[in-house]
């Protein structure tokens, strides 16, 4: 050991082994200690608060919470009050399109893109940019531009298309496609991001074994490349589905859940049943309901991933 | 994800259907970028000119006098501040709110991953959870805590709040980088005397730059995009700069003044743009992220 | 009492149990090479003797004293790790200089240290790179020398050169080898590589599942495998093992090996093995030897105890410059013997080999034990 050098390093600390396991315990509990905070922090703000909401569903609060037991009474009036089945409904029509209209026009896009496409360093930012925005401004441009009195009507007219007619925002029976048109603009690039990362993630050799056995890009696409794409499928499913149960910007700045009732989401309705209608209990059982809702799609995929990545 | 991998080609790279396809991608660009072409040409129009119809047209008369009604004098809910008040609101909470969640996840993703315990897939599976819940099932308990720790109605009690549900993404984000950080460099840095906190700080951080940019940019345009907490928990002198756009825009008293309207939406969008322009490759990132997890 | 002693140790992760009881003691200034297939515990092994996993049971002693309850950085041991494991965000310097930072080594020691070490490993020109501008060659210099310029009273390397290239990792096996004669600090290395074990250690420990099969020095497990393991792990080509009934033959006990055609070939053992071997007649033991101990009749090894000549038939012949490998047909499987270059053995051909009886080794075949 001396053959080298004329360093002297630390001699080996030498401890009793008494003190020793003390020290090594506390350095084993630090990192808990240290992530217990913020562990904390969650179980009570998420999942008590959670708890607190449940239960808040189970008395009888209107302005301000009571602490009595009704039991699922709630749960009974808001599944007789018309505007939360309007809410029910608005949230199908428009969580079904967005989700497949953005799935669509994500892949389409991303297969375009995908084809060696010059200038794709310039349309890929374009497309993803709606993302960065919040809800509102998109809101404000798809709120004025959608408007009969000034927007797409009035610009139609004025370039020489008189018998052009596009009035859904102002439609009771049409507004909540415009909340479909506005979100799927807002969404469509990132889907479209996600397919392309696929896309790009898929080994090029399998694409040219099918190119070797004959497939034409068309049966390649259709055979081989897009059911390998179904970890993003899921994935953007996943994404879009809670994203459409918990909008509420975009619906507010947009059409402020009118005409009317006419484009009412849960969201909206909890919100205006909790805060104006001072119906605190009932607005507590719609937050329970969309939780449910999220929970049934988000639980399951989040327990495949961690389970695959522990399989790893 | 960078361009040109290796791609199969429609339609064998005919000329006529290359063709086709980038008439397709251009007229896709122009239908996103239509809405913002709307916004910037309308917000220096004057008032009579949208009136008159065509909102593609280019300004005949160039103004900025929307800007600057829309930053210092337009009516914001009672009084005629414009919307300065309120983008520097939204500032003042998107900083520590930023810093201190990103912070906490670094720390955490570092715990979860190189100082594992029994039970810590548990632990991180309800941080993950936390991310996805509608946050509609928060918002009456939090009111009240606000209101009892006396945070109600202020820019602390946002950023509080955006720290909380942000640590759930944030450890995300940290956890999957430093998952994939070779386990057996903190083992050597064990091996070589190093702690806790001095592995974390000599070690992982410095190896961390591009987890951290993409947090900060997830973060900075989750809450500087928030609406929901802050039209359910701020005051009129507290509001961030969307509760008061969605303000200006919804007030029914008046003309509606729609290139201010344009104008406020453009200010409203740009710190989010920036970031976005600036560091897009990181912003795709943090969408990958929170979207794939594990 | 030796320098290292491990004693009784078991590791268990939940329900499994990595390493089942090892029992170990070197001295000091030996190195000492854990060898065996991958899961067999080796690294895991490993890992425990430097602090970074507890062991579940059972004693570690560095220098007599008693380490299980010390942390890595307490146990004065440096070690080398298979990705090399270079701070990504120091320069070469600083990350020869991390471990005695953290010592509190003052500046001043801690550069002409890291001097010193660059200088013998050459590496004093990459000083102010990043690891990441650095071939794998380098890298792998990098490494040693962080664990170098420490001076630990143990070195532990685990798989250090199993990420270089063919060439490169002979290069790299020669200077341990060379840093190891001048330095002389003990050392464990691990490896997956059973050459890597014979040209490096001084003493061989050879794991499978957890349970330590054979620990010596090269010489013994080479010449004289414990068990059927040992012998078909170690050695390329491997030892040919092959099923053949234990017969007396005028007299003398040996072992017949089916043939192809003609019978069988009668094998007689060597004295020291005839004992052992009776209880076994009539019955099919495994019958090892080396590929060298089968030769040709000129080159055999004429002070052997006991050289049996037989006629066999050369299936493959495989030339490789140095030796030539004929392979044959023998107890029903393929049988491999080294000639010399030049022999002129033709395939499908005759020809002549020497059994060196004096290297041959019987296993139980269905325990795995050895016999003789």
């Amino acid at each position: 050991m001396t053959a080298t050098s004329n360093v002297t390093t630390e001699p080996v600390l030498r401890r009793s082994s008494g003190a020793t396991a003390l020290r090594r315990g506390l350095q084993d509990w630090l990192p808990r200690i240290v992530l217990a905070p913020s562990f904390a922090v969650i179980i009570l703000f998420v999942y008590g608060f959670i708890v607190f909401t449940a239960y808040l569903s189970m008395t009888s609060s209107t302005l301000l919470p009571r602490f009595d037991f009704i039991g699922l009474e709630n749960y009974v009036k808001l599944f007789k009050l018309p505007n939360w089945w309007i809410a029910l409904k608005n949230l199908a029509i428009f969580g079904s399109l967005y989700i497949g209209i953005c799935c669509a026009l994500g892949l389409f896009l991303a297969i375009l893109l995908d084809q060696k496409i010059r200038g794709e360093g310039i349309l890929r930012p374009i497309y993803l940019y709606p993302m960065a925005l919040s809800f509102i401004v998109t809101g404000t441009a798809w709120k004025w531009f959608l408007d009969p009195g000034i927007g797409l009507d009035q610009t139609m007219h004025a370039l020489g298309w008189a018998s052009f007619h596009f009035d859904w925002i102002k439609n009771r029976d049409m507004a909540i496609y415009t909340v479909v048109i506005a979100a799927v603009w807002q969404s469509s690039g990132f889907v479209m991001a996600m397919f392309l990362a696929g896309l790009r993630g898929i080994d090029t050799e399998i694409m040219r074994a099918a190119a070797i056995d004959g497939a034409g890009p068309w049966q390649l696409y259709r055979r081989i490349i897009i059911p390998m794409l179904r970890p993003a499928f899921l994935s953007a499913f996943v994404v879009l589905a809670h994203m459409a149960i918990k909008s509420y910007d975009l619906v507010i700045a947009l059409t402020n859940g009118g005409p009317g009732r006419a484009t009412e989401v849960p969201a909206t309705f909890m919100y205006s049943y909790t805060f104006t209608r001072s119906q605190m209990a009932i607005g507590a059982a719609s937050a329970v309901i969309m939780l449910m809702m999220v929970a049934s799609i988000i639980v399951p995929y989040l327990y495949s991933e961690l389970s695959a990545e522990r399989q790893q | 994800m960078s361009a040109g991998g290796e791609g199969v080609r429609l339609g064998a790279g005919s000329p006529f259907w290359r063709a086709v396809l980038y008439a397709v991608l251009l007229v896709f660009a122009v239908y996103y970028l239509l809405p913002l072409v709307i916004m910037l040409l309308n917000s220096v129009k004057p008032l009579s000119e949208i009136r008159g119809g065509n909102l593609l047209a280019l300004p005949k008369v160039w103004t900025f006098e929307p800007w600057h009604s829309a930053w210092s004098t337009a009516q914001v809910g009672v009084q005629a501040t414009g919307l300065k008040p309120y983008f520097i609101n939204s500032f003042l909470m998107v900083f520590p709110a930023v810093a201190i969640s990103a912070a906490l996840g670094a720390i955490n993703g570092y715990i979860l991953t190189k100082w594992r315990f029994k039970g810590d897939s548990i632990v991180f599976g309800m941080m993950l959870f936390s991310c996805f819940i509608p946050f509609q099932i928060v918002l009456i308990p939090m009111a009240k805590v606000l209101g009892t720790i006396g945070l109600a109605g202020t820019v602390s009690g946002l950023v509080m709040v955006h720290v909380v549900y942000g640590i759930g993404f944030t450890t995300l984000f940290f956890r999957n980088y430093y998952a994939a950080f070779p386990t057996e460099l903190i083992r050597s840095a064990q091996v070589d005397g190093a702690g806790f906190f001095r592995i974390f700080w000599r070690i992982l951080l410095p190896s961390s730059g591009p987890i951290i940019v993409v947090s900060i940019i997830w973060q900075f345009t989750n809450i500087w995009n928030d609406f929901l907490f802050g039209a359910s928990f701020a005051d009129f002198d507290s509001q961030p700069m969307t509760v008061a756009l969605n303000n200006l825009v919804q007030s029914s008293t008046g003309v509606k003044e729609y290139n201010v309207h344009f104008a406020g939406a453009v200010l409203a969008a740009l710190p989010t743009l920036v970031v976005y322009i600036v560091s897009g490759r990181y912003f795709v990132r943090g969408l990958m992220a929170g979207a794939v997890k594990g | 009492m030796g320098f290292l002693e491990i004693s009784g140790l078991t590791k268990s992760f939940g329900q499994t149990e990595v390493l089942k009881g090892i029992d170990l003691d070197v001295e000091e200034g030996d190195f000492l090479v854990l060898v065996g297939p991958s899961g067999c515990g080796k690294s895991t092994l490993l890992n425990v003797i430097a602090g970074l996993e507890n062991p579940t049971a059972g004693e570690i002693r560095i220098a007599g004293e008693r380490v299980n309850e010390l942390r890595p950085s307490e146990r004065d041991i440096a070690m080398v790790f298979q990705s090399y494991a270079l701070y990504p965000s120091m320069s070469v310097a600083q990350n020869l200089g991390f471990g005695l930072e953290m010592r509190g080594v003052p500046k001043a020691e801690r550069e002409t240290a890291i001097q010193e070490v660059a200088e013998m490993l050459q590496i004093s020109q990459l000083l102010k790179r990043r690891p990441g501008q650095l071939s794998g060659g380098q890298r792998q210099r990098v490494a040693m020398g962080r664990a170098l310029v420490r001076k630990p009273q143990v070195f532990l390397f685990d798989e250090p050169l199993s990420n270089l290239d063919a060439k490169l990792r002979v290069d790299m096996r020669m200077e341990i080898k060379r840093l190891h004669a001048s330095l002389g600090t003990t050392i464990v290395y691990v490896t997956h590589d059973q050459i890597e074990a014979m040209t490096l250690a001084s003493r061989i420990a050879l794991l499978k599942d957890g349970i330590l099969q054979q620990f010596g020095s090269p010489e013994d497990i080479y010449d004289n495998p414990a068990n059927l393991f040992v012998a078909d792990f170690m050695g390329s080509p491997a030892m040919n093992l092959v099923p053949a009934e234990v017969v007396e033959k005028e007299g003398e006990i040996g072992v017949a090996l089916k043939q192809r055609a003609n019978g069988a070939l009668f094998l007689p053992a060597e004295t020291r093995a005839a004992g052992p071997l009776k209880d076994w007649l009539g019955r099919t033991v495994t019958f090892g030897i080396r590929p060298e101990a089968v030769t040709d009749p000129d080159a055999a090894d004429h002070k052997a105890g006991r050289l049996v000549e037989a006629e066999c038939r050369a299936d493959l012949v495989e030339p490789t410059g140095a030796d030539t490998y004929i392979v044959t047909h023998l107890g029903g499987k393929e049988f491999t013997a080294r000639l010399r270059a030049n022999s002129r053995v033709k395939e499908d051909g005759a020809v002549t080999l020497a059994f060196n009886m004096g290297r041959s080794v019987f296993f139980d075949p269905k325990e795995g034990t050895r016999i003789a």
